[in-house]
């Protein structure tokens, strides 16, 4: 049925020909990795912008076990009178501080110029309310949990982590890896074969996301629950405070968010449509390359 | 294939343009309709359940060293209550304060300032989180109000427990918006959960909630009631304000506040 010669593709990428020049029909991706993607970005995408809401109830982040108005603060946004007697928004990032008008601190809400952290497209909902931001923030989070669970047990049992995340020792020689920075910054395209299946870059970032990232969103998360820090008062010592927690928490979105951006980028680069489709339908259209290797020449 | 392309591709384009241009708009609304809310409000059942079940030896909520006291307390909420009875009672330092205890108990009590303060006492510095995102580190001395309630006999059918504050939410003080909130036997038995009296070794100050606020520390600061003039054992607590069982739980936040 190929007229590709089949190799070392795995049964669940047996490649099917396409018609045309489009290249090589791939089933890429299965049903459970592909609902499994979409629940994590309508979840992460809830969690960021109630977070953002939940944030803006005090835009101040603190270092150590307590923090309050009075305390000194690592990040803080707010609205301040400027030299003209107008409003300026300001956001102070250690000893630094910026006008942030417009943005952060101060931005309009309805038309109107408000004070707020984070402005009101960024927030869920977009008006000021906390308790409905800590509503929808609590659900996702869960969702986000179960997601997780359900995926890492079907990704260690079907043997997608193995088989497809896990580097390969000889894809962790430092010339090896050297040629996957260079083919990424010339935005080189892996072709035939090679296109079958994730380069060592994506995969020790997508390993990154899934086992460092979103387990250390999750326990900072959990630390800021009162309740959960009588159960493991250990997460005090291990992230040096509630406030720390806070301020971990947010920066931890914020490398998640760096994450969605290059992995964004990445879709866009290497053809949006081919890359979406797959993650809809499963299926890729891999380019043949002239013979199937896996650095192009 | 390569026919089916372009309408892919549109169905693809129209999807992503609807997402982006009706997720932000369509999130308000959803935030705003009553049974969208409901949905959302089950995940306060399942974190209320599992954090339970995870607290089940009933742990302590971490006491600090005294290093660790915040150098400021910053106040929440009423920074004086506006009833003139109770501006009566502070002008008096509180002598006239009495603390009723009723409900569905074996023995309603009313409660000096000195009479609390002879039951029991316990000293812990602990960690008060607000809900906004804030934390301050103080030292709480008070009556445990397991205490109080042994005192007064809970009957079978008390099921929480209501405290009753002095500070009126809005303009008209009718009687019927007072602050108040709730807890459950888990937290109300608690060993920390204490009616305290003192902040930092000196008598608690207005803004803090004089004479008496509850501590309850495995929750966030909205559940520590301020200002309280009667605890009421309940079965039910749906016929009290709203009936979400406290002022902010009234105004849309989660009864069980230890998240």
């Amino acid at each position: 049925m190929s007229s590709v010669p089949d190799t070392t593709i795995p049964a669940p990428f047996k490649p099917a020909v396409a018609p045309g020049k489009a290249g090589v029909a791939i089933y890429r991706h299965r049903l459970a990795t592909r609902i499994g993607h979409w629940i994590n970005v309508l979840c992460l995408t809830v969690l960021l912008m109630s977070g953002a809401q939940i944030f803006n109830a005090h835009p101040r982040l603190y270092w150590g076990q307590y923090g309050a108005n009075a305390d000194p603060a690592v990040l803080a946004m707010a609205a301040v009178e400027g030299p003209n007697g107008a409003a300026v928004g300001v956001t102070q990032v250690g000893p630094w501080t910026f006008r942030t008008t417009g943005v952060f601190g101060l931005s309009k809400e309805r038309g109107q110029i408000t004070e707020r952290g984070f402005p009101a497209w960024l927030t869920l909902p977009s008006y000021q309310d906390l308790a409905t931001g800590r509503h929808w923030h609590f659900f996702f989070a869960w969702l986000l949990v179960v997601n997780g669970l359900v995926y890492l047990i079907h990704t260690v049992l079907s043997g997608h982590l193995k088989r497809d995340l896990l580097p390969r020792k000889d894809e962790l020689r430092p010339r090896h890896l050297g040629q996957d920075i260079w083919d990424h910054l010339r935005l080189r395209q892996p072709v035939g074969e090679a296109a079958t299946r994730y380069n060592t870059l994506q995969k020790i970032s997508y390993l990154a996301v899934i086992f460092v990232l979103l387990p250390l969103m999750l326990l900072t998360g959990l630390t800021l629950s009162p309740g959960m820090d009588a159960v493991l008062p250990v997460l005090l010592d291990v992230f040096g405070g509630r406030q720390s927690a806070r301020t971990l928490h947010f920066i931890t979105a914020n490398l998640i968010v760096l994450f969605v951006v290059v992995h964004l980028a990445e879709v866009l680069i290497s053809g949006p449509w081919n890359e979406v489709r797959s993650m809809i339908t499963g299926w890729y259209v891999a380019r043949t390359g002239k013979a199937g290797g896996e650095t192009p020449s | 294939m390569s026919r089916l392309a372009p309408t892919r591709r549109r169905l693809i384009t129209a999807g992503a343009a609807a997402v982006g241009g009706l997720f932000l708009p369509g999130c308000d609304r959803l935030s705003r309709a009553p049974s969208f809310r409901t949905f959302l409000d089950s995940a306060e059942g399942l974190s209320y359940r599992a954090q339970r079940l995870l607290q089940l030896g009933q742990p302590l909520a971490r006491e600090f060293e005294p290093r660790f006291l915040s150098p400021t307390f910053r106040t929440n909420g009423t920074a004086l209550p506006a009833s003139p009875n109770y501006q009566v009672m502070a002008d008096q330092d509180f002598r006239g304060w009495t603390l009723r205890v009723d409900g569905q108990v074996m023995r309603p009590l009313n409660l000096s300032l000195d009479q609390l303060k002879a039951i029991k006492a316990r000293s812990q510095i602990t960690r008060h989180d607000c809900v906004e995102g804030w934390s301050a580190i103080g030292k709480w001395t008070g009556t445990p109000l397991s205490a109080v309630l042994e005192a007064a006999g809970l009957k079978p059918d008390a099921r929480y427990i209501v405290f009753h504050c002095a500070d009126a939410m809005s303009d008209q003080p009718d009687g019927t918006d007072f602050y108040y909130e709730s807890i459950d036997l888990i937290d109300a038995f608690h060993p920390q959960t204490m009616l305290a009296y003192a902040l930092n070794d000196k008598p608690l100050e207005i803004g803090h909630g004089a004479p008496v606020r509850l501590r309850v520390e495995r929750q966030l600061g909205y559940k520590h009631a301020k200002y309280v003039m009667r605890i009421e054992a309940v079965d039910s607590f749906a016929k009290i304000g709203m009936g979400k069982g406290g002022y902010w739980e009234d105004q849309g936040y989660e009864w069980y506040a230890g998240i």
